[in-house]
């Protein structure tokens, strides 16, 4: 068995999320990196099928972005990813969607004719960052190969994929062949961490670097926005059963008595 | 949003362990109207506390340290938020065994209970640890692991409780404001998001933030923002199962500068040993921009690898334990990895508790208390974390920075009592220093001075003396060479020059100087103009504050001579205690315009003589006068003074004459075979002969002038800081003196001879080989030990109860872990076994 999983380095902010003087970008001088949460799900559902199936297999985990991607590639590696491969974003900034879906499709198709091919590819169902939600529908697209979306379970057997996903009225369940692309929503697993070993493992792997140049997409960004903060503190209600009847009176407010 | 009082008595900024330990202890003392601000919310507003691994392990070989440190412990423990777990620091080298039998030196030096361990014993204890690893343990049973939020927590109510304290959580600082004072600004608001605050006083106690804070108002607090990483490491069936917060002994392994402290049912592994990671402060982020606190930065995990295999070595479990959490902790590194505490030089009334490590956070707002109320402290001597010890050299980014990167892979590294520091060298150099550098000068620093500290040059002297040439252990041989007796023999023969260059100069004058002066030291300074007097300097409580000598130049006129290493606090408290009242006295640091030499030994006096019309005779120039003289031509000012012995002056000159005044020296020298000699003459062997008292080492705040033999048959009659104290201190019967040792065998168990140190921590212990405690509860310590080279013997100084300070007294001094026998030599006013007469300096 051999999964694919796309995954985008993303600042790790606090509450308060700075905004870059040229206004284009969160501002992460303060901040260290992650990968999209969605992504460390689909890291893991990888690896749980794999470690699931019989006869084994292999994740490769791919992102393109800048040279300290590196970091969410071995990160995945200390978590169970067993090949990894960095699609370069030269000199800073970023990919629209649209470029950023062609340079995945580039590699997917150069590591497929070299290594076979994948018999899932499994993104984030959006990223934490920019929230497009376009890249892993247009390399699907481009690859055309079916596609879920927003999955919450991924079961697989006999090159089918069962994928579930919830929806208000109750849970959607679609079968599709392999290979196939699916969307993973966080929910759908509780992430490990690495463990120490894991760590130093992932040390040792060589990082695949598979050079693209994508014509840009049609999405450019004017400028990034905050919203106007509205301040709040904390209220002591008291301490003690002195506080009970303070408390009474905040639950009554939110109409939840 | 609430706002904040518009007077307040004292403002604390800062409500990790410092700030609250602060408030706590001020309100004690009877402070009303304290305020403190956090710009963190409560309990845990983001600074280095809340994420601090709060484990005490009490053993340092630092006296100043210990005291914090189990001052400390005793008050996690009334609050019953210390857990006694115990702690060992494992060795994988045969150095570090060494170090170890250095620190059970220092454990029985603080009375803490403690032991070597095999490796065997080590994995009885902590079952998880590979014994093979190691070569053994230093088993502390009362390290422990502390609650320093709740601690906080409870200082702070304790202020609430008794109505002296308003707290205000998620209040940003945005100025501190001063006026004009005497002498220098002082500090009269603090301004905050919430409005402004009146205050006669503030104290900052805002860690890696200190030095931000300090700027506001126009003062330097020397730290940096500097990377501890750590991460937790679990879950652990093995911990788990233990039900307990900590179970196991913390382990250090101290090689590979990590620990392995139990966490519940993980494992927090912290290291000193990544590459140095320091921030400058605007790099901090606030705490809503953090991702989980201010001090708590992203994790760097390419530092941490190495670290991880050495854990995964001593505690093979721990390479399957996942890393739940993982920091790039914050905290604050000086110069010199001392703390900073006291009052900021430059502002009046505003305070430093800064750099403070959790096992130290109770015991200094106790001390810091003390400080503020009483105008000393009296828990310890601070002199070795008191913020005014830096000079303005030391005061910038660039020395900060430096020497943190220099020291922090230290933290956990066997230091030598004597190591020089490596980088920013050369900051300050004497005029001669082309001529010493082409003697070979080995230089020591001295309060940020190059001190040649013996020369090269002078090799040929250890044949011609005879001196034995080596020392058989490494250690005792380290940062040491046998040409400081030569040189010592040399200059006790013939003759030897000293650079002085590194002697602090001060200079007092106008119509209210003789008050002033006299109101500062014990001893008379209203003498004839053109004499000087050694004197010491008290706290209030009558204890040593300093010691100096002062000259008088004109009735209205006063030179202060201190050491090298006293500078910054003497000019702190003598500027801090001038008169308020305009044009009555001024105060100027002639330091960096003032060259000083040393010309002793039985032939100095003929040398100055061949170069000048005075008359140096001693009818002319009486022991302890001060005369302007001109040498071949070069004006100086000559003391006649000594503090090793011998005949001799101090040559003051102008630093634009002082290479010339050292050629003229050196070459009239050789008639008369003078030989450039090193600090390790003037400061150890030659000042050890005489039995002369030095700042930090014999003089310290918790002995008084009567305990160290320097109080004078009578007391003036002005008044002076500390006389009360003092005056009772004479009348009533001292329980400890001041006394010079012998070493009647330097031989250790293998064979060959040991050279104590005297770092301030080997004991004097009775032939049971118990602790000597006086009746103030003070351990008799080896204050300074070095050799006596004229009086052929290896000497020490240390205090002793005075039924036990009495010549012929035999006891012991424990070095290295071994015992040493010592007879008590000298003691009283006069310490000297060299020429105890004085003959050589005054006839």
């Amino acid at each position: 068995m051999r999964i694919l999983v796309c995954v985008k380095r993303v600042p790790a902010p606090g509450a308060r999320i700075g905004i870059s003087d040229d206004e284009l970008d969160v501002d992460s001088t303060h901040l260290g990196f992650t990968t999209s949460p969605h992504e460390e799900c689909a890291v893991e559902a990888a690896v749980c099928l794999v470690e699931g199936a019989e006869e084994g297999g292999d994740v490769v985990v791919l992102t393109a972005g800048p040279p300290a991607a590196e970091e969410q590639l071995r990160y995945a590696a200390s978590v169970g990813a067993t090949e990894l491969v960095l699609v370069p974003i030269h000199g800073g900034g970023s990919w629209d969607p649209q470029a950023t879906a062609r340079a995945l499709t580039d590699c997917v198709t150069a590591l497929e004719a070299q290594d076979g091919p994948f018999d899932l590819i499994l993104f984030g169902n959006e990223s934490a960052d920019a929230g497009g939600y376009q890249v892993g529908v247009r390399v699907a697209h481009a690859l055309d190969r079916p596609m879920v979306n927003g999955a919450k379970s991924i079961e697989y057997s006999d090159s089918v994929v069962v994928v579930r996903r919830a929806t208000d009225r109750g849970v959607e369940i679609y079968e599709i062949p392999t290979p196939a692309v699916v969307g993973v929503r966080e929910g759908i697993n509780l992430p490990r961490y690495p463990t120490m070993r894991g760590r130093l493992a992932s040390k040792k792997i060589t990082i695949t670097t598979f050079d693209t140049f994508p014509e840009a997409g049609g999405l450019q960004r004017r400028r990034l926005h905050r919203p106007a903060e509205t301040a709040s503190e904390p209220i002591m209600l008291g301490g003690g059963p002195d506080a009970a009847s303070a408390v009474v009176d905040v639950l009554e407010e939110l109409g939840l008595t | 949003m609430n706002e904040v009082p518009s007077r307040a008595r004292c403002v604390v900024i800062g409500a990790g362990i410092v700030g609250s330990s602060l408030v706590g202890h001020l309100s004690d003392r009877g402070w009303t109207d304290i305020v403190l601000l956090d710009k963190g919310p409560l309990p845990n507003p983001g600074g280095s506390t809340g994420h601090a691994s709060n484990f005490i392990f009490p053993v340092v070989h630092s006296k100043e340290i210990v005291d914090l440190t189990m001052d400390s412990q005793r008050q996690y423990e009334e609050l019953g938020l210390q857990h006694t777990c115990g702690g060992i620091e494992v060795a994988r080298t045969e150095e570090r065994m060494e170090e170890f039998r250095r620190r059970m030196t220092s454990a029985t030096c603080w009375g803490v209970d403690a032991r070597l361990l095999t490796p065997t014993e080590v994995a009885d204890l902590v079952p998880y640890l590979d014994p093979d690893v190691i070569l053994g343990g230093f088993y502390t049973p009362s390290a422990s692991v502390v609650d320093s939020l709740e601690t906080s927590t409870r200082m702070r109510q304790r202020a609430l409780d008794a109505g002296n304290l308003a707290v205000f959580a998620s209040t940003e600082v945005l100025d501190i404001e001063t006026r004009p004072g005497p002498t220098k600004p002082v500090v009269t608001a603090v301004v905050t998001d919430r409005g402004r605050i009146e205050c006669d006083t503030v104290a900052i106690a805002c860690g890696v933030w200190s030095l931000k804070l300090a700027a506001m108002a126009g003062a330097t607090i020397p730290l940096t923002p500097a990377v501890h990483q750590m991460a937790d490491i679990g879950p652990f069936d093995l911990l788990v199962e233990t039900n307990q917060e900590i179970a196991y002994p913390i382990v250090r392994d101290m090689d590979t500068f990590c620990y392995e402290r139990q966490s519940a049912g993980s494992m927090e592994v912290g290291s000193y040993g990544h590459r140095p990671i320091l921030h400058r402060v605007e790099e901090i982020p606030s705490n809503d921009e953090a991702a989980l606190s201010p001090t708590e930065m992203p994790f760097t995990p390419d530092d941490f690898d190495e670290q991880m295999e050495q854990a995964i070595e001593l505690m093979d479990f721990l390479g399957d334990g996942e890393i739940k959490y993982a920091i790039n902790g914050l905290l604050s590194l000086t110069p010199d990895a001392n703390p900073v505490l006291g009052p900021t030089p430059e502002v009046d009334n505003l305070w430093s508790a800064a750099a403070v490590w959790v096992k130290e956070g109770p015991g200094v707002g106790r001390l810091m208390a003390e400080w503020m109320t009483d105008g000393y402290p009296h828990l310890t001597d601070p002199h070795g974390a008191d913020v005014t010890r830096f000079y303005p050299q030391h005061r910038n980014v660039h020395h900060i920075e430096a020497r943190a990167i220099e020291h922090f892979n230290k933290t956990y590294g066997i230091v030598h009592p004597r190591e020089q520091w490596a980088s920013r060298r050369n900051l300050t150099v004497g005029p001669a220093k082309a001529r010493t550098d082409a003697l070979g000068a080995m230089y020591f620093e001295a309060g940020g001075w190059e001190r040649p500290h013996w020369y090269d040059s002078n090799l040929d002297l250890v044949e011609r003396y005879g001196v034995t040439p080596t020392r058989h252990h490494e250690w005792d041989a380290r940062w040491w060479s046998p040409i400081t007796d030569a040189e010592h023999l040399h200059l006790r023969n013939a003759a030897g020059l000293i650079d002085l260059s590194p002697f602090q100069v001060f200079e007092v004058a106008g119509p209210g100087a003789l008050d002033y002066i006299e109101s500062m030291v014990v001893n008379r300074c209203d003498v004839a103009v053109g004499r000087s007097v050694y004197t010491p300097v008290l706290t209030a409580d009558g204890g040593f504050r300093s010691d100096l000598t002062v000259m008088r130049l004109a009735d209205d006129r006063f030179r202060i001579v201190t050491g090298a290493f006293d500078g910054g606090r003497d000019e702190y408290w003598f500027r801090h205690n001038l008169p308020t009242e305009q044009g009555r006295v001024t105060f100027e640091n002639r330091t960096d315009g003032t060259c000083t030499f040393g010309v002793w030994g039985p032939r100095a006096v003929e040398l100055l003589a061949g170069l000048t019309e005075a008359d140096l005779s001693l009818e002319a120039f009486p022991y302890g006068t001060l005369q302007e003289v001109l040498l071949d031509g070069i004006p100086t000012q000559l003391l006649r003074i000594s503090y090793v012995g011998d005949a001799g002056f101090e040559i003051y000159t102008a630093v634009g004459h002082g290479l010339r005044l050292w050629d003229v020296l050196s070459e009239a020298g050789s008639a008369v075979d003078l030989r450039p000699v090193g600090a390790g003459v003037y400061g150890t062997t030659g000042r050890l002969e005489k039995g002369y008292r030095l700042m930090g080492s014999e003089l310290e705040s918790h002995y008084s002038p009567v305990e160290a033999g320097l109080a004078r048959p009578s007391v003036k009659r002005a008044d002076f800081i500390g006389k009360d104290p003092y005056l009772r201190a004479r009348e009533s019967a001292p329980v400890a003196a001041l006394c010079t040792l012998t070493f009647d065998s330097l031989r250790c168990a293998d064979g060959y001879d040991r050279y104590p140190m005297g770092a301030g921590n080997e004991p004097v212990l009775d032939l049971d080989g118990q602790r000597l405690v006086d009746a103030k509860g003070r351990v008799s310590r080896v204050t300074s030990a070095g050799n006596g080279p004229s009086v052929g013997s290896y000497l020490a100084m240390a205090y002793l109860p005075v039924e036990l300070a009495v010549v012929g007294t035999p006891l012991q001094v424990m070095y290295q872990h071994e015992l040493y026998p010592v007879t008590v030599a000298a003691t009283g006013s006069n310490l000297a076994l060299f020429d105890p007469g004085d003959d050589r300096m005054t006839t």
